[in-house]
């Protein structure tokens, strides 16, 4: 039997070496971050162990002999583990909150000695080895078995429910990602879509409900709902009705089918956003008035329409697309509704989990904070630890949610888009990577990976943008702490293990 | 295998990512090339958040007598960073400091364990509530000294010397508190004691914040955005205290130079009208920074000022204790208000003697409490914890007697809204069975009859059953908040707690207190005016006896119950009765006669001599 190659023949060492370049600059914002004037820049003084700049140093050290060792493990290791690990993790989350001590209302950090540290940043890669093990056992589908569904959901819901007990409910949400993975495995793209329309929905109207357009006449936040659920109608009459038009042009028959198509989109199309121009333009110069409601009434007439069609041509797709449309606008409503009759404190929950109240002292406050810090930045920024804006001090959290403040403030858009193309030419790596993968285990890891980064980034970044709702959870490699550093490491380094370990079955 | 169309989804997973991606860059570009407005505002501007503290709640006494109020103070903050340079020295004399203070605090300041939100870029408290003197001295002087700022706050101002530990004080939070509540941060201030305590979070308001923009020399510029973005703070909310002030005032004086307490209780409602606790102390002197050392003094008195002791203390209830007794046989049917027992000087069986004194014997309930009678109350304990017809054992009969204990409100923290309210004892048959080895009857035990072993009440329970009799077998927990200013107190200080006697027993009862005062141990506080209900006790205890006094009057429709307990005063008729009687009189009336005033002269000036006590 030849004797199995080096490992480090066939890792992928592009990953390692974005990993490398993001470890690098994630310890540059933490320098920036925690660095006080008068202090010492010279690198020893950085990197004593009394700062928290050294404590990080000592984070990312660990984390990289973290990744060496799991490197020297067999990669069947984990195929085999999966369940186990799996169990082991949701144990230790169950048993976290009785083990935690509050911590600002908290209870997921657990104390060993003088080291604490939180179980739900490993329960990511636990999740995923399990998911990956459930989804690659023999004849496996996701397609049309509505039980293996079922069972994928649990897996991930059963960490979620542990992580909200610990209060930590920005972390949970992390495992809603894992329905893109669902989706690249064979979960029907309508789920996904309808899933992300309705958080879009409810995140936007609720957001945008009391800035009011046209001389305070009009709630935004309805207006914008009610034009994107037209816009979606129009994508899906798009996406499924054209198919079947063509398809039915194409055998010769029922040329109704495709003259029903161009009727539909087109109605749709002058109903939804012709009426609109319509009011945009009496309400900006003749007379503002309330167009939300007069616009609810033609998305209801949309949707009678497109039912009346789907009667009448037997086509029912339409059905379905009208029926998607409906329960947006009850989705949408139904929120409001809710959001209006629960009790005040559940109330603010809701709302600090959109992030429409991120903080009761002053709403908006660590937003334009954190849009200072980066517009002030510039092109080129100002330089490392030359960060003049001692306003960031005023940024709670500034060195773990709100690290990409630094990157922005101090290295500017050449900095902070870098870092961003970085995670980019990760993210595309990871794909690339899963879909090499001869067997379905690594892929769906690979995708749960690829999932897992690209929320993070998305909520992260998004939030100190200002573009996203403020959850806090933290920017991979950058934030300050050995939980998540480590967590992610983990994550990482097992699928560039798995990956490496391909070249096995392809002799 | 994965099949062709599912694998032509990792492009549109891609192409996700990529968008998201390119989002995000253009975001960034517009951000930090396309406007030059944020570079400006960071170039020549910071923003400050800074708290605006609320007043905290005003407190008056039930008539609508401002009680607490706020007073202008302030607070000298630093702010680290900025505060290189300074002439050190020149600062500790403007503030009157020495600079070995000055050294110690800025290590305190800067230590992270002790003072958990520091950063060398905000505000830290360096030194708090001076007084519109030692502040104007300074504020001169002020910008000498860059880095330091003043901060106004409020400080506690006492109207009047009273009601020391009821009012309770306000000091700086400790780590804890701000580990246990977000809304503090260190140097803020909360209620340490009293009803600034217990009503904590109604009195302290809630928070506002303004957001002010700063050049880079640390100079304010202005609000951002004219105050858009401010939050006003909303005040604490005024409390009414259902106390009677000139009745704490003229219950503060007849106390001087005794320790113990009076607690008074409007029957009808539970509210509590006045609330002595002696010695006491003067509020005002635990105000602002001397608050510490005169805290220390109070703390190292062997007298225990601090100590309220109208909640805190459990003393033996003596003879005041014979009430709950009568009710309980009664309600049982171990006695009939007919029922006689003899009296040989005392309760004598076997080798056992419980003393008693001088009057006709055998006698009836009535004359038995009239005459407070301890072979009485003995013969009813005995014959109850003997009567095996009724229950099965001693441990049986001492259970009875426990619940029936417990539902007149002993044993258990009442539950008025001060906070450290002690308990008191009532021993149930599992103590005894472990103290005694299972080897004890209603003899062993028989001292509890008469309030003596091992009960213990607190001179609120006590009250508490005087204002139950003056009620006729019913109290509302007693509370001493009357009112919160736009909110409803707790229910359960609005709830009637029935004990387990029925009515008919109670008016006995108060046939024997009224007895007692119109012609037997509570003479002296018999008037014409109304008709007054009292019970006098002579608490044994390892030095001079305690004197205490439980009554209300008028009997019918009650206005005011009490309890009197003045530690080693002897007697319950030496200093409980007459002072019990002053202090009805004046509630009732509203003044005290000029004879009357005469007489609380006297026993403000009747010292109680505790030498022998209180060597340590």
């Amino acid at each position: 039997m030849e004797k199995q190659k080096s490992i480090f023949a066939s890792v992928d060492w592009l990953t390692i070496a974005i990993y490398i370049f993001l470890l690098a600059l994630g310890w540059m914002s933490i320098c920036g971050a925690c660095y006080e004037y008068g202090q010492p820049t010279d690198f020893l003084s950085l990197a004593s162990f009394d700062t928290r700049t050294g404590m990080q140093l000592v984070w990312i050290c660990s984390s990289v002999i973290l990744g060496l060792i799991v490197m020297l493990l067999d990669d069947r290791l984990f195929d085999t583990f999966a369940y186990l690990i799996y169990g082991l993790l949701i144990v230790l989350l169950f048993i976290t909150p009785f083990l935690a001590h509050d911590i600002k209302g908290s209870m997921s950090w657990i104390k060993i000695g003088s080291f604490s540290f939180q179980s739900a940043e490993f329960a990511k890669f636990a999740t995923a080895l399990a998911l990956a093990k459930f989804m690659s056992s023999y004849g496996f589908k996701l397609e049309g078995s509505w039980k293996n569904m079922a069972v994928c959901i649990a897996l991930m819901l059963l960490p979620m429910v542990l992580i909200v007990l610990q209060k930590e409910t920005g972390s949970a949400l992390v495992y809603f990602s894992l329905f893109l993975m669902l989706y690249r495995e064979g979960m029907p793209g309508s789920i996904l879509f309808t899933g992300i329309a309705a958080v879009a929905y409810v995140v936007i109207g609720l957001r945008f409900a009391d800035e009011m357009v046209f001389d305070g006449t009009t709630s935004l936040g309805l207006l914008l709902v009610m034009v994107m659920i037209v816009v979606f109608v129009v994508g899906l009459i798009f996406a499924y009705a054209r198919p079947s038009a063509l398809q039915a042009a194409a055998v010769g028959e029922a040329r109704n089918a495709s003259q029903t198509y161009r009727r539909a989109m087109l109605e749709t199309i002058a109903l939804g956003l012709g009426t609109m121009f319509v009011f945009w333009l009496i309400a900006r110069y003749l007379r503002p008035f309330n167009i939300g409601p007069v616009y609810v009434a033609v998305c209801a007439l949309i949707i009678l329409r497109l039912t009346w069609i789907a009667f009448t041509s037997r086509i029912y797709r339409y059905g379905l697309i009208a029926l998607f449309a409906a329960g947006s606008v009850v989705v949408f409503y139904s929120s409001n509704y809710i959001l209006d009759h629960l009790q005040d404190h559940q109330r603010a929950r809701v709302q600090e989990l959109l992030g429409l109240r991120e903080d009761p002292n002053g709403v908006g406050y660590n937003v334009i904070q954190a849009k200072i810090a980066i517009g002030s930045g510039g092109l080129e920024g100002k330089g490392f630890l030359k960060g003049t804006q001692t306003k960031l001090r005023y940024v709670p959290e500034q060195e773990t949610d709100f690290i990409f403040c630094t990157m922005g403030e101090e290295q500017g858009f050449i900095g902070s888009a870098a870092v961003l193309l970085l995670f980019l030419a990760l993210l595309l790596r990871l794909i690339y990577l899963s879909e090499r993968q001869p067997y379905a285990f690594g892929r769906v890891y690979g995708y749960c990976v690829f999932s897992i980064f690209l929320f993070h980034v998305l909520i992260n970044i998004g939030m100190v943008l200002g573009l996203m709702p403020v959850i806090g959870i933290p920017l991979p490699f950058f934030s300050y702490g050995g939980s998540s550093l480590w967590g992610f490491t983990l994550l990482l380094f097992i699928f560039l293990r798995i990956d490496a370990g391909r070249v096995r079955y392809q002799r | 295998m994965a099949n062709n169309t599912l694998s032509n989804r990792k492009y549109i997973l891609g192409f996700s990512a990529v968008l998201i991606i390119v989002v995000y860059i253009v975001r960034l570009f517009t951000l930090q090339l396309m406007s030059d407005d944020y570079k400006q505002r960071a170039d020549s501007n910071a923003l400050m958040r800074r708290i605006q503290f609320p007043a905290r709640g005003a407190i008056t006494d039930r008539n609508g007598k401002l009680l607490v109020y706020n007073q202008p103070a302030y607070d000298i903050m630093v702010i680290m960073q900025e505060q290189v340079g300074i002439d050190t020295l020149d600062l500790c004399e403007s503030l009157g400091i020495d600079i070995e203070w000055y050294r110690r605090r800025m290590l305190e300041i800067k230590d992270r364990r002790r003072n958990p939100g520091y950063s060398p870029y905000t505000q830290q408290l360096f030194m708090s509530q001076l007084s519109i003197g030692e502040f104007s001295v300074f504020q001169e002087k002020l910008f000498h000294y860059p880095g330091f700022y003043i901060q106004k706050r409020s400080i506690r101002q006492y109207t009047y010397p009273y009601a020391a530990h009821i009012l309770g004080d306000v000091g700086e939070v400790n780590p804890s508190d701000i580990e246990a509540d977000d809304y503090y941060r260190s140097g803020d201030y909360i209620g340490k004691q009293g009803v600034e305590r217990s009503y904590e979070r109604q009195l302290r308001g809630i928070k506002g914040s303004e957001i002010l923009l700063r050049d880079v020399h640390g100079r304010i510029k202005g609000r951002y955005q004219n105050g858009k973005y401010d939050v006003k703070p909303i005040p604490g909310k005024n409390l009414t205290l259902s106390i009677d002030l000139e009745l704490q005032k003229l219950g503060e004086r007849l106390m001087q130079g005794k320790l113990g307490s009076i607690v008074a209780i409007e029957p009808s409602t539970g509210e509590i009208l006045c609330m002595v606790s002696s010695p006491t102390f003067d509020p005002r002197t635990l105000v602002g920074r001397q608050r510490g050392k005169r805290h220390k003094e109070l703390a190292n008195d062997p007298r225990k000022p601090l100590l309220n002791r109208s909640i805190q203390g459990t003393y033996p209830p003596g003879s005041t204790f014979k009430t709950s007794q009568a009710l309980t046989f009664l309600e049982e049917g171990i006695i009939t208000p007919q029922t006689a027992y003899p009296c040989s000087h005392g309760f004598h069986y076997g080798r056992l003697k419980v003393g008693c004194h001088g009057h006709p014997s055998p006698l009836p309930l009535v004359p038995a409490i009239g005459t407070s009678c301890n072979g009485y109350f003995c013969w009813g304990l005995f014959h109850m914890f003997n009567n095996r017809t009724k229950y099965h054992s001693t441990q049986e009969a001492m259970t009875t007697w426990k619940d029936y204990m417990v539902s007149m409100g002993f044993g258990y923290k009442l539950g008025i809204d001060l906070p450290y309210e002690s308990r008191g004892m009532i021993p149930n048959a599992e103590y005894y069975d472990k103290n005694y080895k299972n080897s004890w009857s209603g003899l062993t035990v028989i001292s509890i009859a008469i309030g003596q072993g091992e009960v213990t009440l607190t001179p609120l329970q006590i009250a508490n059953l005087g204002a139950t009799i003056a009620n006729r077998g019913w109290f509302i927990t007693p509370h001493i908040v009357k009112e919160v200013q736009d909110d409803t107190l707790a229910s359960t200080y609005l709830k009637r707690r029935y004990t387990k006697v029925s009515r008919v027993h109670y008016e006995t009862v108060c046939e024997g207190m009224e007895r007692a005062v119109r012609g037997g141990t509570c003479r002296s506080a018999y008037t014409p005016q109304y008709v007054t209900c009292g019970k006098t006790g002579t608490a044994q205890n390892r030095g001079h006896d305690h004197s205490v006094f439980m009554g209300f009057a008028p009997r019918e429709n009650p206005k005011i119950a009490i309890a009197v307990y003045v530690e080693n005063g002897g007697w319950g008729a030496t200093y409980g009765v007459p002072i019990g009687a002053l202090m009805m009189e004046q509630y009732i009336n509203g003044h005290l006669s000029e004879a009357s005033e005469h007489r609380a002269e006297t026993y403000a000036n009747r010292h109680v001599d505790y030498s022998g006590y209180l060597k340590k």
